[in-house]
């Protein structure tokens, strides 16, 4: 339950830091993700079911304040902490070239999933302007990130989530 | 009658992740669907969690002007004087230009009274508003202030900020307030031309972002009288906006391959990524044709019924 509470005070600080300081850090406008490199490292560290709820959540926040279609983010949120949930007990969470890969991969389809349900259906043909202009940068921007925010990430969950971690397994062991 | 109880919770928070994610998926995916089919408002929802976003997001903004300031503390002297000899020059290049715009101010007061035309910015109730929070993704250009409902904010109201025409309220909380920017892919604006009345419809562009710039369409001009330079303003048929804000000055024009309707790129005079105090015009178009405005616009709702009247009968005529 600490665990919990912990990890939503963790998702909440995230989404504030990511509609105030982000904006100043963001060069030539483009700001990177910090949330979506928590639902990822939340993934891998903690497992798929783990991510799924961190990114359902941190969605559901951004279409709280700022989405147009409610359950939008939350959805695509939700496939990102999954999606890095498949590493979860397929590689070592203390190394950082992992979730650097997993950042990368998921960021180019989140912003895929974002241009292809909002902007290609709303006609919006140019798609290599997106890409040079918002995909790429955001990504090398979220990766950089990733090399200074998942140690930060990976303390935090080794110091005050473990506890779930154990009883995770243990259901899991004893299904 | 407790066990089995137990044993079922216990069953559910063992389902597994993959089935888990279909149940949320189809959540989320009902969701879409209704706010998409019926527009259902998630106010009170909203509310909640802006009780307990919306203060950090304020001291969090707060703090980052301190340290503005506090930089600014730590200039040089001698880049202070030179700056102060370049302000110099400009407060009196600025009052040339002032006496030039006092003598355009009574020739335009003049005209106006011509032309019955009384619904000026300034007359607009405003509401002054920093922004505090911007949108966390790259996609789009929503931002939210720190006034709300509390301070007569109501959705739909029209903001502006110095030189012309930022956004939409979109939402609404009691200490805080969500703005679609004009830039905003989705956002469309009904516009006009200054000199010629003609109407078009403003759109943002993700594409055009970084050039300052919006695009335009469906503009009708037949006699080809709209060319660069031109003022466009929001306009006197919008159900969203009041009517004479200005958006920008066109920037491009080009004829659509239907020979009928122009489009093109505008330029506004609002500096979006370094937008900072906005003003709330805390009357709707809406209040206009109802004739509810509120008390403190009533002169100015009264004025723009006469207008109407007038230019209906100057048509006629």
């Amino acid at each position: 339950m600490k665990s919990k509470i912990i990890l939503f005070f963790t998702i909440l600080g995230c989404f504030l830091l990511q509609t105030t300081v982000m904006n100043g850090i963001a060069i030539g406008s483009v700001k990177p993700n910090l949330i979506l490199i928590l639902c990822v490292s939340m993934g891998l560290m903690r497992g798929r079911k783990s991510g799924m709820w961190t990114g359902f959540f941190s969605g559901f926040l951004i279409d709280m304040f700022y989405g147009s279609v409610f359950g939008f983010y939350a959805l695509i949120y939700m496939y990102v902490g999954f999606l890095g949930g498949y590493a979860y007990r397929i590689y070592y969470d203390d190394d950082v070239k992992i979730p650097l890969c997993l950042v990368l991969g998921t960021d180019f389809l989140y912003n895929l999933a974002v241009y292809a349900l909002q902007f290609l259906l709303r006609g919006r043909l140019g798609l290599w302007t997106y890409f040079y202009r918002i995909i790429i940068p955001e990504m090398i921007y979220t990766a950089f990130l990733t090399l200074i925010v998942y140690r930060i990430f990976y303390r935090l969950n080794h110091r005050f989530l473990t506890e779930t971690k154990k009883e995770r397994e243990s259901t899991w062991v004893l299904k | 009658m407790k066990k089995p109880k137990l044993k079922k919770f216990h069953i559910r928070l063992n389902l597994k992740s993959r089935h888990l994610l279909a149940i949320m998926t189809m959540f989320c995916l009902c969701c879409i669907v209704t706010t998409l089919a019926s527009g259902v408002s998630t106010d009170s929802a909203q509310n909640v969690a802006g009780f307990f976003v919306v203060p950090f997001q304020k001291s969090i903004s707060a703090i980052s002007s301190v340290l503005d300031t506090l930089q600014d503390n730590f200039r040089d002297k001698q880049e202070l004087l030179a700056e102060n000899a370049e302000l110099q020059a400009q407060v009196d290049s600025l009052t040339e230009q002032n006496n030039i715009l006092i003598q355009d101010q009574l020739e335009l007061e003049r005209l106006q009274e011509l032309y019955d035309l009384d619904e000026e910015y300034s007359d607009y109730p405003k509401v002054a508003a920093s922004i505090i929070s911007k949108d966390p993704g790259n996609w789009y250009s929503t931002f939210m202030i720190n006034k709300g409902s509390s301070d007569g904010i109501r959705v739909d109201n029209n903001v502006i900020a110095g030189k012309g025409l930022v956004g939409i309220v979109t939402e609404v909380g009691s200490t805080w307030a969500t703005v679609r920017a004009i830039i905003d892919d989705s956002s469309n604006v009904s516009a006009m031309t200054v000199s010629t009345s003609d109407n078009c419809v403003v759109t943002g562009d993700l594409e055009l972002i970084d050039e300052g710039k919006l695009s335009f369409e469906q503009l009708y001009d037949q006699e080809d009288k709209v060319t660069t330079g031109e003022r466009i303003v929001t306009s006197n048929i919008s159900d969203k906006y009041v009517p004479g804000l200005f958006i920008g000055y066109v920037s491009e024009v080009s004829l659509d391959s239907n020979n009928m309707t122009k489009a093109g790129t505008i330029v506004t005079p609002v500096d979006f990524a370094h937008l900072k105090d906005v003003f709330v015009i805390t009357v709707n178009k809406q209040d206009y044709v109802d004739g509810t405005a509120e008390e403190s616009s009533e002169e100015d709702s009264s004025d723009s019924g006469e207008t109407d009247i007038t230019e209906e009968d100057s048509l006629e005529e």
